[in-house]
């Protein structure tokens, strides 16, 4: 295959993959713990409904909470048991608050919720597919947790020609998309083709990294009988895993800013994902599980765990061991991936990886003035200038950084990755973000509040007029009688 | 392991730090600069032990002075590149007092009035280098010719002190100029250009170092090979380099293309001076060149070009320490407007337009 484009985006970095260790491990089942914590809200948008109080006994995969709006996801039970409680508890949420969650305790037995296998989903309409996936609480599992069903529908809408799959996993350590891949290539092309029937897609691409061979040959293989679904192998750059970097790796298109990629006709999924809604489809299965790599330097016996969702992440831990204590545990890859406050949080939708850190990973060092060496300018993928950003930051000018790009950056982190002064740039622009987000909040409500006062004076006016006019009638009506 | 700050990612980071970014420049300067050593001998030596030495001083004083913290940014290697950049472009048998001056100089009010590392407008090293050639022009253009350690004319250790510490005003062997000294008093004298280049520019020895020229800046070769070692390590970026050397030859070659008797082919004005070290050391500074590709391609081409016309028709032989300068001045102003196209925008940070639909019939 001859291809003179090289397949890549500008910038990017080439952090130490660390997959080694994991990438040769089948994914194996962790034996379910004591308790599971399903928080209401694995995903971005509007938290889900309880629909369960506690000492209710449930079954395997029924709804525990439903979806509330537009942009959320319904939660299931991982397995069958009694709801022990509904409470605050810490999940993996960059907000670091507590989340009601509904906590289980399993019985041990397994007991499915009545499933239908009967549905032919190629018989279904795009629309049905999209609902289905809604239902089964399905949400972006590449660690973006964007409810699925969403940009399913995104077909009926716009143009969409090319469904991408996320094979990139550029984040080190993590491999459990790699050993999905190599492991069921075939249940992953198969909900690939379901996505591209919603999407109404004539074409399947699936990006995968270069570093990942038997993940590609797996799927190459799997792919072979279905002409319109395509294997690539992406070079491996971090964030290749990025949306917008992988869609102008694989095709050159930009999605322009403030756009969508449906609005240059793409819609990217992750495999995983692609993987969930083909056991939704098929086996009429609500997403209660997921594949987590444990790996870092700490851990003693890094692996590819398939859990149930609501798992503690120090059962996790335990399974896998602990050398030393970690000096940093993080929920998803080290570039993006945040950090936990202890091991009692639950694995959620999105957690595609456990990371436990030592020290000497970290390479934590003194941070110096910049020396404004560029090599952010040089890494950033979205051709931002990080130093300049950071420095208006710093000195409280977030408009300035705005004129930067600051709304552009999508925090990768690639900046700070390569910064020789340890400047935590992305903490600068997550910080700026976070002031212009509550600026922006604080402006709504200050308009919400002049619309209503505007409306309220609207009403009293049409009140006052009202009675006016009524009174005006009367008068008129009894000089009517007077005079007749 | 409880937790209590919140710590944003990236939680590995590449193996760089300012520490080993200084040590690398410092590495891939030093064959150039140990041939330099070589040849000059223990004066050379002396030179750049009393540059180093008056820069340390003066980083940890000004330090002390301004309550910062003193071990850290001393041992950043910043201070003692500067003086070894700065020792590498002097003539090698400078008296102690210059490289002193110098050292000093470039540290006190070409980097800490600014406000330290990262701060400074101008590239501290030349700043000194201009500030001392303006000053002191003869004791800053008065050459030596090599004299390789233990070869026989070369002057013993106590020789060497008695020429650096100034016992010594006229040591045999020291001769006036540079080839691009000869060509400059030659022009004044009316010689055409081949007659004042006769025995006094080679290329092969150019490309060598086997020629009298600053310390460090003498073999082309040597040189250039260090530039190379710090393009594979990523400490700097090609668009500097190239676009400085580019715009040199594509100067010298159109005007020696139009007029070989008076203007300098590509070779002689590559090889000779600070064009080669300017190019890959000192152009290339971090903190005083711009941050975009394109601004540094705009930047390294400035430089080249100047350096060639002050070569040719200002008032000094050597070009390269100006032009750095008055480069380093358009810095700000280059990275205020050449920044990057944004992905997602245009050039002048509007949207792009989506691409048109590929279907027949696009909705609404
Ligand atoms: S990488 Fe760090 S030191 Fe270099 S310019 Fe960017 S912020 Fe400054
Ligand atoms: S975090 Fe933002 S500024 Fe830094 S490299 Fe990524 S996109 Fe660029």
């Amino acid at each position: 295959m001859l291809r003179l484009r090289r397949l890549r985006f500008r910038g990017g970095v080439h952090p130490e993959g660390h997959k080694q260790s994991t990438t040769d491990r089948e994914i194996e089942p962790l034996p379910l713990p004591a308790r599971l914590y399903l928080p209401v809200q694995q995903h971005i948008g509007a938290p889900a409904e309880p629909l369960v109080k506690p000492g209710d006994y449930v079954l395997k995969g029924q709804l525990l909470a439903r979806s509330a709006g537009a942009v959320s996801a319904p939660v299931h039970a991982s397995t069958s048991g009694t709801v022990v409680a509904i409470e605050p508890f810490t999940a993996p949420h960059p907000s670091g608050l507590p989340v009601r969650t509904v906590i289980l305790e399993p019985d041990g037995e397994e007991r499915w919720a009545e499933r239908s296998y009967d549905s032919d989903a190629f018989a279904m309409t795009p629309e049905e597919i999209a609902a289905r996936v809604g239902a089964a609480g399905i949400v972006g599992m590449g660690g973006a947790a964007f409810p699925a069903a969403v940009k399913l529908n995104l077909g009926s809408r716009n143009t969409v020609h090319t469904l991408v799959i996320n094979g990139g996993e550029c984040e080190p350590y993590l491999t459990c998309d790699d050993r999905l891949m190599q492991e069921r290539p075939r249940e992953i092309i198969d909900g690939v083709r379901i996505m591209m029937r919603a999407l109404h897609a004539h074409t399947a691409r699936i990006a995968i990294e270069d570093n990942k061979p038997y993940a590609i040959a797996a799927m190459t293989a799997a792919a072979a009988a279905c002409p319109d679904v395509h294997v690539t192998a992406v070079p491996t750059r971090y964030p290749m895993g990025s949306e917008k970097q992988m869609i102008q790796a694989l095709t050159g298109l930009e999605v322009p800013a403030g756009k969508l990629s449906a609005d240059v006709g793409i819609v990217v999924h992750n495999v995983a994902t692609a993987h969930a809604v083909r056991n939704a489809l098929r086996r009429d299965q609500a997403l209660i599980s997921r594949i987590v790599t444990v790996g870092g330097g700490a851990v003693d016996t890094p692996r590819n765990l398939e859990v149930p969702l609501g798992t503690l992440v120090s059962d996790l831990l335990e399974a896998c061991g602990l050398k030393e204590e970690p000096a940093r545990l993080l929920a998803g890859g080290p570039m993006m991936g945040m950090v936990l406050p202890h091991a009692q949080v639950p694995v959620v939708k999105g957690t595609n990886g456990i990371i436990a850190l030592t020290a000497k990973e970290i390479n934590a060092g003194e941070v110096r003035p910049c020396i404004r060496c560029a090599r952010c300018v040089a890494a950033c993928p979205c051709g931002l200038m990080p130093l300049e950003m950071a420095s208006r930051v710093r000195s409280g000018d977030i408009d300035g950084a705005v004129s930067y790009g600051l709304g552009d950056c999508i925090s990768c982190g690639s900046c700070s990755y390569v910064c020789p002064s340890n400047i935590p740039l992305v903490q600068y622009f997550n910080f700026a973000k976070g002031a212009l987000a509550n600026q922006r909040e604080e402006q709504r409500k200050t308009e919400e509040t002049r619309r209503l006062a505007a409306e309220r004076n609207a009403r009293l006016e049409a009140a006052k007029q009202q009675k006016a006019n009524q009174q005006r009638r009367r008068s008129e009506a009894a000089e009517s009688t007077e005079s007749g | 392991m409880a937790q209590t700050e919140v710590i944003g990612g990236p939680h590995v980071r590449a193996p760089s730090s300012v520490p080993r970014t200084m040590a690398l420049v410092l590495l891939a300067s030093s064959p150039a600069a140990g041939l330099g050593l070589y040849l000059f001998g223990w004066p050379a030596l002396n030179l750049l032990m009393v540059t180093i030495a008056a820069a340390l001083l003066s980083e940890t004083l000004s330090l002390w002075l301004m309550g910062k913290p003193v071990r850290s940014s001393l041992f950043d290697g910043s201070a003692l590149l500067t003086a070894w950049l700065l020792a590498l472009t002097l003539p090698p048998w400078a008296p102690w007092w210059i490289g002193a001056l110098g050292g000093a100089f470039a540290i006190l009010i070409g980097k800490q009035v600014f406000g330290g590392i990262g701060q400074n407008l101008f590239n501290p090293a030349m700043l000194a280098r201009v500030a001392l050639l303006i000053s002191f022009p003869l004791e800053m253009t008065t050459w030596a010719q090599p004299h390789p350690l233990f070869a026989a004319d070369s002057p013993d250790f106590l020789t060497a002190l008695s020429i650096t510490f100034g016992t010594a005003p006229h040591i045999d062997g020291m001769t006036s100029a540079t080839v691009l000294g000869y060509v400059k008093t030659g022009f004044t004298q009316g010689h055409t250009l081949s007659q004042s280049l006769t025995g006094h520019f080679a290329p092969t020895a150019s490309l060598l170092g086997d020629t009298n020229g600053s310390l460090g800046e003498t073999s082309a070769l040597l040189v250039v090979l260090g530039g190379l070692v710090l393009l594979q390590q990523r400490i700097i970026t090609w668009q500097i380099p190239l676009a400085m050397l580019a715009a040199i030859a594509a100067l010298s070659g159109l005007f020696h293309w139009i007029d070989p008797e008076r203007y300098g082919g590509v070779l002689f004005h590559l090889l000779s001076g600070g064009a080669l070290l300017g190019a890959f050391f000192i152009a290339t500074d971090p903190v005083t060149s711009p941050s975009s590709p394109r601004g540094q391609l705009l930047f390294g081409a400035g430089c080249g070009a100047l350096t060639w016309v002050i070569r040719t028709w200002g008032g000094y032989p050597e070009g390269v320490a100006f032009a750095v300068l008055l480069m380093n001045a358009v810095t700000p102003l280059i990275d205020h407007y050449l920044r990057p196209r944004v992905y997602g925008r245009t050039r002048r940070g509007e949207p792009l337009r989506p691409p048109a639909p590929r279907n027949e019939t696009s909705d609404e």
